[in-house]
């Protein structure tokens, strides 16, 4: 039953010697092996030097053993670099880069006494919202494997559902975390910009990118954003902030009763009016309502600029994409087209680019080139940043008189894989929620709060103020400990018996 | 400005340039069609009223930190390489095609 443990519950048995951290790695290794054929949500399974690392943990475990992530299995998104291992982003652009070097974020997991089990599949570059842009094969939602498991971390997202790590991390450009945990039924966090070290990641829209993890329950996502954050000399971008121990504040409870500790909490009617799936409204209203009946005040707040938010994101990111991914030209990253005597360096590019890179990261890459091409900048790009500014000033308005804002996550649940794929702009619309946090660098929280009639998970997302990733954590360890959401598990034994 | 029916297709060809893509015919076609579905749109933004808003192009509240510019270690010249198609390791080098002469 290891696949059950939190990283909590792993960390502290490996600590106190009641398993060793060889046994749990092996445990998830052979869950890994058994239902990975059926989920494709790991790319890389680094099982040696896992078992090798595991080993390590296990000889040191007296020296190390107020290592707050010791001997924990962690699975890291495939555009995260991992010294030694490949890094894909699940493009054939980079189908056998290996990074010379580590991320921060690396660092800092092994720092803290965690052992790197393997590398999830995810959007190609971190480009899309149902996982289906990999160059690898789709990942299958762990719910139900004819359905997509949300993107672009859809793999870390699948393997922590599942049970194969009880914690990955991803990366959220547009919602990247948040909307695969809501699909997949567990937690995700996106800290706010600049609260965890981007060294490392590969760049997709370096306003927007931010590293973050998915995990089981709001603890072991508090537990591991206080090793992921802190300043890094490495990312000018990186606050230099003191990180608190979240883990401690969930247990100061925020519903002490309806004094000043009571959270605020705002609610965007406006924007829940259309376009909902009618099962996600309900689930929405539900949480809120108990919210509320726990000492909560929810409040009307009014984001007047939020309806733009998906074009304004789509502009930006795209902008920031076409020059980040300028670099994959065919010169220093693996990968480059057969080239005849009659190529010269441009034609060496331009043909390494078009055979290497997939079709959604090409749309993107030729849209981000038009919006800041001459003729088209000033309408497009300085206009899309200027109605950033106007949705970031919404969110400080309504931070004055609330401390969390609430919405769905995901305007639909999970769809079946194929639905949408043919229709870029359909497939767009589903980050109606969750953009606005990547534009104003808010932290924001997926949450379970339900699930459709048809058993699919159902997620709340809470955006909260700069750095105030605590509020958001002790909200959700709230709503984890008075609903019956979160200890659901995707029933996984039929498939398991079919290996 | 508005972009009404697909792109025109020395449009998507001038893009594809600057973009350093060299695109099938299908992808040409494709392109241009969902190109001008996405900016059609995205020009909901224009109505919104921005006179006098300052752009917003990064979000940090601080102003940026530079570090002390100190040498460091840095990646040996053989691992900066190892990734590349076509290193010339011995010359410290990425082989490229010829770029002048011919």
């Amino acid at each position: 039953m290891m696949h059950t443990w939190t990283a909590r519950t792993i960390r502290d048995r490996v600590a106190d010697g009641a398993v060793s951290a060889t046994e749990v790695c092996r445990a998830l290794l052979d869950r890994i092996h058994a239902l990975n054929p059926h989920l494709n949500a790991f790319l890389s399974i680094a099982e040696r030097d896992a078992l090798a690392r595991a080993a390590e943990v296990d000889r040191n475990r007296a020296a190390w053993a107020d290592r707050p992530l010791l001997g924990v299995p962690i699975a890291i998104k495939d555009n995260i670099s991992t010294q030694g291992l490949r890094t894909s982003a699940a493009s054939r652009m980079l189908e056998r880069y290996t990074p010379a070097y580590d991320a921060t974020v690396i660092r800092r997991l092994l720092d803290a006494g965690a052992v790197i089990i393997g590398k999830t599949n995810c959007d190609e570059f971190a480009m899309g919202s149902s996982n289906e842009n990999s160059a690898f094969g789709p990942v299958k939602n762990p719910w139900d494997t004819t359905r997509m498991p949300g993107g672009s971390s859809g793999g870390s997202a699948a393997a922590v559902a599942a049970g194969l790590v009880p914690i990955a991390l991803g990366s959220d450009t547009g919602g990247s975390i948040r909307q695969p945990a809501a699909l997949c039924g567990i937690v995700g966090l996106k800290p706010t910009y600049g609260r965890v070290s981007r060294y490392g990641l590969l760049a997709f829209g370096s306003s927007l990118d931010q590293i973050g993890p998915l995990t089981r329950t709001a603890e072991d996502a508090a537990l591991v954003t206080s090793v992921l954050a802190g300043h890094d000399p490495a990312d000018a971008t990186s606050a230099r902030r003191d990180v608190p121990d979240y883990a401690t504040s969930l247990t100061a409870s925020s519903f002490s009763g309806t004094g000043s500790g009571a959270p605020r909490i705002g609610v965007p009617r406006a924007l829940l009016a259309e376009g909902l799936d009618e099962d996600v409204r309900a689930s929405i209203l539900g949480a809120l309502a108990a919210l509320e009946r726990d000492g909560a005040t929810l409040v009307d707040v009014d984001l007047p600029h939020a309806r733009y938010a998906v074009p304004v994101y789509y502009l930006v990111a795209t902008a920031e994409a076409s020059s980040n991914l300028a670099r994959y030209d065919g010169v220093r990253y693996t990968s480059r087209a057969l080239l005849s005597s009659t190529d010269d360096l441009t034609s060496m590019y331009r043909r390494t680019r078009d055979e290497f890179f997939g079709a959604e990261v090409k749309r993107r890459i030729m849209l981000g080139t038009y919006v800041l091409s001459a003729g088209y900048y000033d309408a497009y790009y300085l206009k899309s940043q200027q109605v950033r500014t106007l949705i970031r000033r919404d969110y400080d308005r309504a931070f004055e008189s609330v401390d969390a804002v609430a919405m769905p996550t995901s305007p639909l649940p999970a769809l079946r894989l194929g639905e949408r794929v043919h229709d870029p702009l359909q497939m767009y619309l589903l980050d109606v929620f969750t953009v606005s946090a990547n534009l104003t660098g808010h932290p924001a929280i997926s949450v379970p709060c339900g699930q459709t009639r048809d058993r699919l998970p159902i997620g709340l997302q809470l955006v909260g103020r700069a750095f105030d990733e605590s509020r958001l954590l002790q909200l959700a360890h709230h709503i984890e400990r008075t609903q019956p959401w979160p200890a659901l598990a995707p029933d996984l034994q039929p498939l398991a018996s079919k290996s | 400005m508005s972009v009404r029916g697909p792109l025109a297709l020395d449009e998507v060809d001038r893009i594809a340039a600057l973009a350093n893509l060299a695109l099938t015919e299908e992808e040409r076609a494709l392109f241009a069609r969902q190109l001008a579905d996405v900016l059609t749109y995205a020009e909901e933004i224009l109505q919104v009223d921005t006179a006098g808003v300052a752009p917003t192009a990064h979000v940090l509240d601080e102003d940026s930190q530079l570090r002390e510019d100190a040498a460091v270690p840095c990646l040996p010249r053989d691992r900066a390489l190892a990734n590349a198609p076509d290193p010339a390791p011995g010359a410290g080098f990425f082989r490229v095609p010829r770029v002048i002469g011919g």
